[in-house]
């Protein structure tokens, strides 16, 4: 009997279910206008286009097309209810923020579901991670509303007026909620345009701030590619610009906004050395090491896609890392069980392939676990590279995908040499138990963000921001409110 | 045939529970009978106030700011049942706004009154704030609602629990307060509410040697004496005002904790 | 024995062996917040539901079924034993768990009533539960409850040694038991609870497995907190690295504080993720528990019928 149990037992599969979160609770329309002035209506441009779900190329629905009419329409509407949303008294405003922050925490399965059908990021991490930080977000900054002049110490705050923000596709919601909660707080009005390939949660929200009872036109969202950015950008009357995207993306509207005296800040790339002394924590180093490359498949502006390793612990880590690889689960994103989901685009999925491809080219050695990935949608496993050159392309170049280049160094001054030589500046990771020397490099890393013994962590009351060519400006915090006032005396 | 109505009993707050006082007594206000506290509930509100220390502290403050929203979503819910204890509606909707005010300070306080210091010399020095403990509020006679509020969120935003002393004068505002709080997620013991006398009660705790700091607002002639007993064991003793808010009636119920750690490789 | 100057005589660094390459393998520190994040992260797994019946079977055979009360008596232990070979009378498909775990005093009726049925017989030793007693009185306990007949000896190691630094004797009492109990496998119980901190289990379990452990175990159950998925994790990530260096496969066991199926199955996941499948399997993994039996028994009924379950349906032995 115990023999036949023990083979039984011994063929258990341990294959994790697939535990899938109901797709019921959301419920998609066929077809989404545009939000402006508290209605929704059908774009100037008559043009369409449809999201679809990165894991399995299925459609989901159908989205205005925003034209520079449309652009338009939606700054009119901002300016018309700028006046008003100014002039309440701050604590009537605080409470509006609270209202959406609530119905955020209620509506979150909901919108995390809609989340990761979008986007294709796993449905653990926004349930755990981003709908929990967005809501979150408009939380912290409810209670900023009606203390502004606590803020800053002899100034007296006010709002700039329509604020214009861009955000990217990597955390849809969540980069949502870091632009509109301040702008907002700060007694401004909006017009945010969604990416292109998720704009599915912000039109969900839209609804928030419709049964938050939001006066009309404090929040619009014209839907739209490149061409909507642009014609937001171009608009004449805009009195902010804020930008989350590539740095190539940025330094075009830095050049768009020259001369024209609109604030701007700018959330740019990153290509962030996680650095590990030989003295870290090892297997907690390891998992600092994941988390910050693959978490949402490495669609990370502050991902720790370079690891500068210690020489004397290289081939241990590495060792450790390769094993630990081979638990990642990639695939349906609305499995609980997923660790990482679809790459975003087709168009993301080519450009990290053509830069690995360089990598092997320029002579740096690649690993992949082995996995199995689905038929249909846009997936790449997680990768590391050893045997990398500072100079290589994936090395100098942010791929924005689940692709690690290891590098090693013999000194803490060597360590900061390399994660300093780059044009980014972002973030930074470093892993020792000396807090001395955290604190060293910490004040030598440039970079708007250092993590010790800890990687990608959030908090609204953290600022964040980069360094040289990762951007300006800081959201979060006390300081990422000085973005949208503008100050007398 | 009208229809006889079932009245509400007022009792103390002590610990999330609502008990009679162990004295038995009471007193009768506007034709209700009301809770005369003693001095050992005043001695139990405190164990229970410092029992509830830990949870309350050791909460992140984004989670305490999201436990005070909830008592002004459940005070709001009761503005009908405030509003009949106290000077009417615009005192309720004063006293709700206020709570709203000061739950968004929780997770605030740190990057305003905190800093990091530049000290001379390769240290990193830094300086955040920290609740002090246990602290008594002797809440204004009037308003009511409002003194009660405007001297009870100060304390508890930045983690600190309290035993407070109802207006005498008005005690059922205190105790349909404790009701909304009893309901808001707050731990049980982070906040308690005695009605009765307050010169009887006031001086217990001034003199208790494991209260942290008193709020003596509502003390009125008696403030010198409650002052004298709260050197004790050294008490931090504030004032204010009965309506009004700031971040300087949060400020002094703070202590603030210096670290320093070398910079070096 | 006078550690003090058998230190003082050693050489700094051993002339053939590379320095600072301690023989116990990396001892190094582990962050706390890292891996108690990890630990939950493993928690949110969830098994296919095809297996689950079958990974509740296996949870049934990798029990310790105890019983530590000063109040046993050879009536308990034989009503113990019963359930342990046969855990659910109503479903006779249900396995026998791995071992009944006793007093000393109590290895005897337990062997009798097990008989040759397969479940072993573990006893505590050394002092269970504080191991405050001078290091004879302590080996002695070993020696005579492997003569009495026991499979299994989970000793308790000395965490007042350990905790003032005297890492040198702690190693050595543990090769003492190993030495005094011949034949029988031998369990090392680390008292995490009491241990203080993460690095302080990792060193303990590379300590314990280095002086001949065939097992590391959390806990004696007596004290809170006892087993937890984190300090799992821990001493699994030190297994993991002993057999990466030796080749030496060492057992887990968590014991105290794991009352549901859930849990169980949780430890199970962890251990299929640190140290792979190879571990699952009682050989190399026990559950030292005694109401969890019981809840397991109940979610396997439910598995099969389909409906949730009352404890009514099930003995308390």
């Amino acid at each position: 009997m115990t023999d036949e149990l023990e083979q039984r037992h011994a063929a258990i599969d341990w294959e994790y279910a697939s535990a899938p979160e109901s797709r019921t609770i959301v419920q998609f329309r066929d077809r989404y206008g545009l939000v402006i002035g508290g209605e929704e209506i059908d774009p100037a441009s008559g043009e369409w286009f449809t999201t679809a779900s990165p894991a399995t190329e299925e459609p989901l629905a159908e989205v205005a097309l925003a034209g520079a009419k449309d652009v338009d329409r939606a700054v009119a509407a901002a300016r018309g209810a700028f006046d008003g949303w100014s002039r309440l008294r701050p604590a009537e405003r605080s409470k509006y923020l609270f209202r959406i922050a609530r119905i955020l925490q209620e509506r979150s399965r909901e919108l995390a579901v809609a989340e990761s059908l979008d986007g294709g990021k796993p449905i653990k991490e926004s349930r755990d991670v981003d709908l929990p930080l967005a809501a979150a977000h408009f939380f912290y900054h409810a209670g900023w509303a009606d203390k502004l002049e606590y803020a800053f110490p002899n100034r007296t705050p006010r709002p700039l007026g329509v604020a214009a923000q861009i955000i990217p596709w990597n955390f849809p919601l969540l980069m949502l909620a870091w632009k509109v909660a301040p702008a907002l707080a700060c007694g401004n009005t909006v017009v945010l345009k969604p990416a292109e390939t998720t704009p599915l949660t912000a039109l969900m929200f839209a609804d928030v701030c419709r049964q938050a009872e939001l006066p009309a036109g404090v929040v619009n969202i014209v839907t739209g590619d490149g061409e909507t950015g642009h014609a937001l950008v171009q608009h004449p009357d805009i009195d902010k610009l804020a930008f989350t995207g590539s740095t190539e993306v940025g330094k075009a509207i830095q050049r768009e906004l020259a001369g024209r005296g609109v604030p701007h800040t700018l959330e740019l790339g990153g290509k962030a050395a996680n650095i590990v002394f030989d003295d870290a924590a090892l297997d907690q180093a390891v998992e600092g090491i994941v988390n910050g490359i693959y978490f949402n498949q490495g669609h990370v502006c502050c991902a720790g896609s370079r690891l500068l390793v210690q020489e004397s612990v290289a081939d241990t880590v590495v060792a450790k890392l390769k094993r630990r690889l081979s638990t990642l689960r990639v695939g349906d994103p609305l499995d609980k069980n997923t660790d990482v989901g679809a790459i975003n685009s087709k168009a993301q999925l080519d450009r990290i392939r053509e830069l690995v491809a360089s990598g092997e080219e320029e002579g740096a050695e690649l690993y992949q676990a082995p996995c199995e990935l689905p038929e249909h949608g846009y997936w790449f496993p997680p990768t590391v590279f050893t045997n990398v050159a500072q100079s290589y392309r994936i090395a100098q170049e942010e791929i924005f995908g689940p692709v690690l280049s290891v590098m090693t160094f013999r000194t803490p001054a060597e360590a900061l040499e390399k994660a300093n030589n780059t044009a980014y500046g972002l973030s930074a990771g470093v892993w020792t138990e000396k807090g001395s020397r955290i604190l060293w490099m910490a004040e030598r890393l440039r970079a708007g963000v250092v993590w010790a013994n800890t990687f990608n962590r959030f908090d609204p009351a953290s600022p964040f921001g980069g360094y040289k060519e990762s951007g300006f400006g800081r959201e979060g915090g006390r300081h990422g409110l000085e973005a949208y006032l503008r100050f007398d005396g | 045939m009208s229809r006889l109505p079932v009245r509400k009993t007022y009792k103390l707050f002590i610990g999330g529970a609502f008990p009679r006082s162990e004295s038995g007594r009471t007193y009768a206000v506007d034709g209700t009978n009301v809770a005369r506290a003693s001095r050992k509930d005043a001695r139990d509100a405190v164990r229970a106030a410092r029992g509830a220390f830990g949870t309350w502290s050791g909460m992140t403050a984004y989670n305490r700011g999201q436990v005070l929203y909830r008592l002004a979503e459940m005070m709001e819910t009761r503005s009908g049942d405030l509003a009949g204890v106290c000077s009417g509606h615009g005192e309720v909707e004063r006293s709700i706004d206020r709570v709203v005010w000061y739950a968004g300070w929780a997770d605030k306080l740190a990057q305003v009154l905190g800093a990091s210091n530049p000290v001379a010399g390769p240290y990193f020095n830094f300086t955040v704030p920290e609740p002090t403990g246990v602290v008594a509020v002797i809440a204004p006679a009037e308003p009511p609602l409002e003194g009660m509020v405007s001297r009870l969120l100060p304390a508890l935003v930045s983690g600190n629990t309290a035993v407070a002393v109802a207006s005498s004068e008005h005690p059922l505002a205190g105790i349909e307060l404790a009701e909304a709080v009893a309901t808001s997620d707050m731990p049980a013991g982070a906040v308690n509410i005695l009605t009765g006398d307050r010169d009887e009660l006031a001086p217990v705790l001034a003199g208790h040697m494991d209260v942290n700091a008193i709020d003596v607002t509502g003390a009125g002639e008696h403030t010198g004496e409650l002052e004298r007993l709260a050197a004790g064991n050294v008490k931090r003793v504030v004032r204010g005002q009965a309506d009004g808010q700031s971040l300087w009636d949060i400020e002094p119920l703070l202590e603030m904790k210096t670290v320093w750690h070398p910079i070096g490789v | 024995m006078d550690y003090a100057s058998a230190v003082s005589q050693a050489p700094t660094v051993p002339r053939d062996a590379e320095p600072f390459s301690p023989r116990l393998g990396r001892v190094g520190s582990v962050d706390a917040v890292a891996l108690e994040a990890r630990a939950a992260d493993l928690a949110k797994r969830s098994i296919k539901r095809e297996s689950k019946l079958q990974a509740l079977e296996l949870v049934v055979r990798m029990t310790d079924l105890t019983t530590l009360e000063g109040a046993d008596t050879p009536g308990k232990v034989a009503a113990l034993c019963a359930k342990a070979m046969r855990p659910d009378p109503v479903d006779l498909s249900v396995p026998a768990v791995a071992a009944v775990c006793v007093y000393p005093t109590m290895i005897e009726p337990a062997r009798a009533r097990l008989g040759s049925s397969g479940v072993r017989v573990a006893s505590v030793a050394t002092g269970f539960p504080s191991g405050q007693y001078p290091l004879p009185i302590r080996v002695a306990d070993a020696r005579a409850a492997a003569e009495l007949g026991a499979d299994e000896i989970d000793m308790v190691v000395d965490r007042g040694a350990f905790l003032s630094g005297r890492y040198g004797e702690v190693y050595d009492q543990i090769v003492q038991v190993r030495e005094a109990i011949g034949g029988a496998h031998l369990k090392v119980i680390l008292e995490t609870g009491e241990l203080g901190t993460y690095d302080n289990v990792r060193r303990a379990s590379l300590l314990a497995m280095a002086a001949g452990a065939d097992f590391i175990k959390t806990s004696t159950g007596k004290i809170s907190p006892a087993a937890t998925l984190p300090v799992a994790l821990c001493m699994l990530e030190a297994i993991r690295d002993v057999h990466l260096e030796t080749g030496r496969m060492i057992g887990m066991k968590p014991a105290g504080g794991i009352r549901t199926s859930k849990q169980a199955i949780q430890h199970l996941c962890v251990v299929n993720e640190t140290v792979g499948p190879g571990w699952l399997t009682p050989d190399l993994f026990r559950f030292g528990a005694s109401s969890l039996l019981n809840d397991v028994l109940m979610q396997i009924r439910t598995q099969k019928t389909g409906v949730y379950e009352s404890p009514d349906h099930f003995t308390i032995d």
